[in-house]
Order: structure tokens, then sequence, then C-alpha cells
């Protein structure tokens, strides 16, 4: 499989025209030859916009993989304190959807250490088993452990497809496990999408998320990806269980570990504005620190949390942990206010998730209003107060 | 003790834009650098290298002009660098990459740690490290903080796991991908540049060098994702634009923070 360059279709004028078309770099043309060199990604762009024939992809026979002899898509149910992380709700709930297309069952694992009756509570969420790998070796998280009986779960029960939500944790596991299995591993996917012969559709921002790339695991199983926190929706909790717990054996081979945990300390409970369902954002159109108290005001009001964009934070006026954008926080509200913010492509990328953006900015031409759902070209200072006082208006009348 | 980081040159910047029409993407001539990521893994094994009088070691994989990269590791401090250049690992992913890196380190010969970068800023999958100590059989740690001390059965790391921060101690040989910001990076030292002869220094190896390199698992061919489509980001479709005085747009917005339930 590769790339086949026809030299005798190489002019200077075709080698040019191919280079001219690569991203990257890659063809290099010297005394009359045309050579790839190891810069190359394989995108392919020279077969599809270079002139025709010059140079084509080959491919080449793959072993073929028994598809139907892997079933299911698993979800990695992560421990979080006396519960589980709500990502693994979220992969239970977009799991459900995929294993639906092709009308197989979905899983969860559960790996831990005391686990009590919280494999009770998945199958509420869409698990139809629920494997349990319960043993105080993995009381705290050390990776051989955990990818002992991750490990032990694929080969027994052979899912098709792995969804691992995209944690400290997670992002840990998830490799040495994909590594162990011979497979390929997909990070931080934000769309995820069923083929009807159990190929997972895997889409995933690259280059800073400028591109989107689509991603299959075509050759072999189990296929994998990690997702992050508040990309997908949980299912409302169903009343009945119609669920099958299954504990399973923990071997001594299982417990081995070359890493001892001294201790484990909770991180002091900070301003988390990636768990807001609102948020009030607010920019440079502010001109002074005082005038903040509006935007503070209206944050009451909808319950928000106020945040805001990195020259507010520069400017001292609000606290770094209130930053959304690329060297602040990711956040996923379903409604984000943004307020005098001119929208930089930093900025827009910790954002661009939520489910609802009202922007309000007097410039017409200001990017934010390319990635706002309902954009109000006006002034904040005019529509600001006048909003409140609506609002507060509202609330006498109810 | 015998380090060895792995490092990656990456693009000077991923503004990247595509031509919706031809599918091209259009890069910016912006020269490539060392991911800044690798910096705090350098400047940690630099550190335990001069505590204990040990050597550092650099490896990449990535085409020729990823000597540059390695170049400026050794100006910073290390003792010798290693690139894997060859047709044979392009187009890898993490899996690809990680078999070669392997076969790298066993050519290498000994260590005792291996240090890695959080992630890099172009494939920012964060998965290289991990893969990487599956593959040569050692355990790992990622998103390490702080080194907390270090004897001849191994080393004590803290790391971040979200809402905790564990302390834990790891036997000898293992691998650490290393936290943005658990340390102050060295600069390139104007001294060493002046007496570093890159092209000594650095080995280019390919797939021929490293003994049992299987081929069906180099590049490629040796990637199990594979890439069908890249598109651009879609823009929000139904976009509104409401132009008028403030009051009118201050009754718009209440009217439908109202109906959708937000007050």
């Amino acid at each position: 499989m590769g790339l086949v360059i026809h030299q005798e279709k190489i002019t200077k004028e075709i080698a040019g025209q191919l280079q001219a078309v690569c991203p990257f770099g890659a063809l290099e043309y010297e005394s009359g030859t045309l050579r790839v060199n190891a810069a190359c990604r394989s995108c392919r762009l020279c077969v599809k916009n270079g002139p025709a024939g010059a140079i084509t992809w080959e491919d080449e026979k793959k072993p073929i993989l028994d598809k139907s002899a892997w079933r299911g898509v698993a979800v990695f149910a992560e421990r979080r304190e006396n519960d589980v992380h709500p990502v693994t709700l979220e992969l239970l709930g977009k799991a459900k959807e995929l294993a639906a297309v092709t009308n197989e069952p979905v899983y969860a694992v559960l790996i831990g250490s005391e686990t009590g009756t919280l494999a009770n509570e998945l199958p509420h969420y869409g698990a139809d088993r629920v494997f349990v790998y319960d043993d105080p070796a993995f009381r705290r998280f050390t990776v051989s452990p955990y990818a002992a009986a991750f490990c032990d779960f694929i080969q027994k029960v052979k899912p098709s497809s792995i969804l691992v939500g995209a944690t400290s944790l997670g992002r840990s596991l998830a490799p040495k496990v994909a590594a162990r299995c011979g497979t390929g591993l997909t990070a931080d996917c934000t769309v995820l999408d069923m083929k009807p012969n159990t190929d997972l559709v895997q889409i995933r921002p690259a280059f800073g998320g400028n591109i989107m790339a689509q991603i299959v695991t075509p050759n072999t199983r189990p296929q994998f990806c990690t997702a992050r926190y508040k990309i997908f929706s949980a299912q409302p909790r169903s009343a009945e269980s119609g669920g099958e717990i299954v504990p399973m054996p923990v071997t001594d081979e299982m417990r081995l570990s070359k890493t001892q945990v001294f201790s484990i300390e909770e991180k002091p409970k900070e301003i988390d504005i990636s768990e807001a369902d609102v948020i009030v954002a607010c920019g440079r159109g502010f001109s002074r620190e005082a005038d903040l108290h509006m935007a503070k005001e209206l944050a009451g009001l909808l319950h928000a949390q106020l945040a805001g964009t990195r020259p507010m934070i520069e400017a001292g006026w609000l606290n770094p942990k209130r930053q959304i954008g690329l060297s602040g926080r990711t956040v996923k509200p379903k409604l984000l206010l943004a307020l005098g913010i001119s929208g930089s492509v930093q900025f827009a990328a910790g954002m661009k998730g939520s489910e609802r953006i009202v922007a309000v900015n007097n410039d017409p031409n200001a990017g934010i209003f390319e990635i706002a759902h309902v954009g109000l070209v006006g002034d904040l200072y005019e529509i600001v107060p006048k909003l409140i006082e609506r609002i507060r208006e509202g609330a006498r009348n109810v | 003790m015998n380090l060895i980081v792995c490092c990656k040159q990456v693009p000077g910047t991923n503004k990247v834009e595509m031509d919706e029409e031809t599918g091209v993407l259009k890069r910016s001539g912006v020269a490539a650098k060392l991911n800044p990521y690798d910096l705090f893994a350098l400047e940690t094994a630099f550190t335990l290298a001069e505590e204990t009088n040990g050597s550092v070691k650099t490896l990449s994989m990535g085409p020729p002009q990823a000597k540059e990269a390695l170049t400026e590791t050794l100006w910073m401090g290390a003792d010798e660098g290693v690139l894997l250049c060859d047709k044979a690992f392009a187009g890898a992913d993490v899996a690809a990459t990680s078999y070669a890196l392997s076969l790298g380190v066993r050519k290498m010969g000994g260590f005792d740690l291996i240090l890695c970068g959080k992630q890099t800023t172009d494939g920012d999958t964060a998965q290289v490290g991990p893969e990487l100590a599956e593959r040569l059989g050692i355990e790992h740690a990622t998103n390490v903080v702080r080194i907390d001390g270090m004897d001849e059965s191994g080393i004590t790391v803290t790391i971040d796991l979200d809402s905790a921060l564990q302390t834990q101690k790891m036997a000898f040989p293992c691998l650490l991908t290393i936290d943005k910001d658990a340390n102050t990076p060295r600069l390139p030292s104007y001294n060493r540049k002046k007496v570093i002869d890159a092209e000594k220094q650095i080995r280019v190896l390919t797939a021929c060098d490293l003994a049992g390199a299987d081929r069906t698992r180099l590049g490629l061919k040796g990637s199990p994702t594979q890439v069908e489509r890249i598109f651009p980001p879609e823009n929000n479709a139904e976009k509104q634009t409401l132009t008028g005085t403030g009051e009118e747009l201050a009754d718009a917005l209440y009217g439908m923070l109202r109906e959708k339930k937000f007050v």
C-alpha cells in the first residue's frame, strides 16, 4: 500500500505542479527523478489534485479480519470517589446509539475496589451487561493492574468498539491497552458514528481544530477511541434496569505492579467554569473594570458562571480560572452569552461546543458573529442594563 | 543514570486553512519548531542527569529537517541525538510511531528512564508515550507534575489525576510524560552552540538500521487507524443576526431567554 510515482510521466513541469500540491514538502525532484521523502503523511492530495496519473495509490491486500467475531460497544466505567465519572454515562448514551445501528449489545467494564452497588446504576443508562473487576489491587489507579483487567475483559468479551473517557486516567490507560491489543486508538473524538459493517467512524479535530479528520480502524478489532467529558450526552436515567451484572475473576497476575502509591490528595475545590450550564463571558468591550458589575449581576440572575477572554485575565480583572480558550478552559454550557468579545480563534476553540452562543458586539464584522447562533449588533452598555431590568420585572410578575 | 527524551519537530503554527473546492491544505510558511511540551521533559532530564552525573540522549522520528529539533536539544544539554528517518516510517499513526520508537530505544542501548512531553501540538493525542512504554514492556505515568525523589530502585513522582494529585514510586526502568509547567525549561546555550558538531552527535537511523524491524508494522502500512477524509469544521448554519436599538435588542434577548427557559 502506498504512493507509486510513474517516473515516465514526470517532467520538470509536472514535478513542480506536484510539489505545489503537497502540503508537507514531501516531494523531492532531483536529476529527473521525483522521490517521496519521510515527510509524507500519505494524505494523497498529490494523487487527487496533481496531474492525472503521475502519482497513483496502490492498495495492498490485507489479511481479512473476521469482524463478526467481535460484537458490541463497550464503555470503560471510570470510578470517581463514590460514584462513576459522569463521562461514563455520556459514553453509555453514545454507545447505545452506535450499537443500535448494527443491533449489538452495550457493555460497561468497571474496575475498582469496593465498588458495591455502583455497577447496578449503569444499566439505567444503557448498559446491557456490566463486567466488574473488584479487588483491593484496584483501589488506586496504577497502570499495570488496570491494563491487565481491561485486556482480560477484551479477550473474553471481544467487543467491536471501546469508548474511554479522555480523563487523565483514561488517557493514560487506553493507549497502554490499545498497544497491548495491537489495535489503533483515536484520541478526543468529537463525533462518532457506526457503519453497517461495524466500522466505527471517528471524527476528531486536528491542527488545533482548524481541520476535522475522519478516522477508521478497518483492519483490526477492537476499535478504540477516547472522548472528552461534555462532548456527548447521557440518556435520561430509565426507571427499569434490564442489565446484567457480571463479576469477573481477578488473578494474581493482574495484581502485579511495579508502582506503589504513597498518597492521594484531593485538589482544593476551585472555580470550575467547565462544569457550568450557563456562562456570561466578557471581553474587551468592557472599558473599565468597574463595569464588570453588570456582567456579574446578569450572571447572578441567570445562575451563570462569569468568565472572560485572555485580555480580561491579563488585565487582572478576572481570576485566571475564569479564562475561556486554548490557554484557558474549554466550556460547553447550554448557553454562553458573549459580551463585547471579538471572537479570536483561540477563544473560539474553548467554547465552540456550547449548545447556544449569543453574542453582543457593536462591531458587525466581529469574528464572534461567525460562530454565534444569535448575534446582537449593538452596544452592551445599552443592552445589558435593559436586559437586567427586564429579567427583574419578569421575576416580579411571576 | 541513563535518560532518553523523545522529541518531535512540529509545525511552527497550526493555523491551517483548507480550500474547500480543491481540498488542499493552505499552510503558512512558518518554520518548524521543537514541540513546546517537550521542553519540560528535557528540563526534567537535564536536572536528573546533573544530579546523578548521568547522560541524556534525545530520540525523534521525522523527515531529515527534524535534525534541527534534535540539534536544539544538544544546544540545551543533550549528549547525543538519534533521528529515525526513512520513507518506511512515513504516514505512521500512534501505533506505528510508538513501534518505530521502541526499536530506536532498543538500538540506543540501556536506559533507566524515558521522558516524553505531555503531548505534541500537532498530533495532540498524548498517546505515543504510554504506547511506547507498553511496547518496551515497562510501566509509565502520565501528567507528572513533580519529581519527589529518587534512589537506586526507582523514582517517586506526583501525577495529576484531574481532581486529585497522586504520589507514587515507580521502579526503574519506566517512562514518564511531564506535564506542562512542571518546571522552567532552559534556553539553548550559546557556549554549547559554539562547540557542538551536530553532524557528529546526531545519528540518523533508517529502517534497515533497526534490528528485527517488522516492516508491516511501520509507517502507513503498519497503522491500524486510517484517515478517510479531512474537511473544514462546519460553521453554524442556523445563524441569526439582529440589529436595532439597545432597547429592542434587550427585548429580543429577554424573549429568547424566556422561551428557552433560562429565566
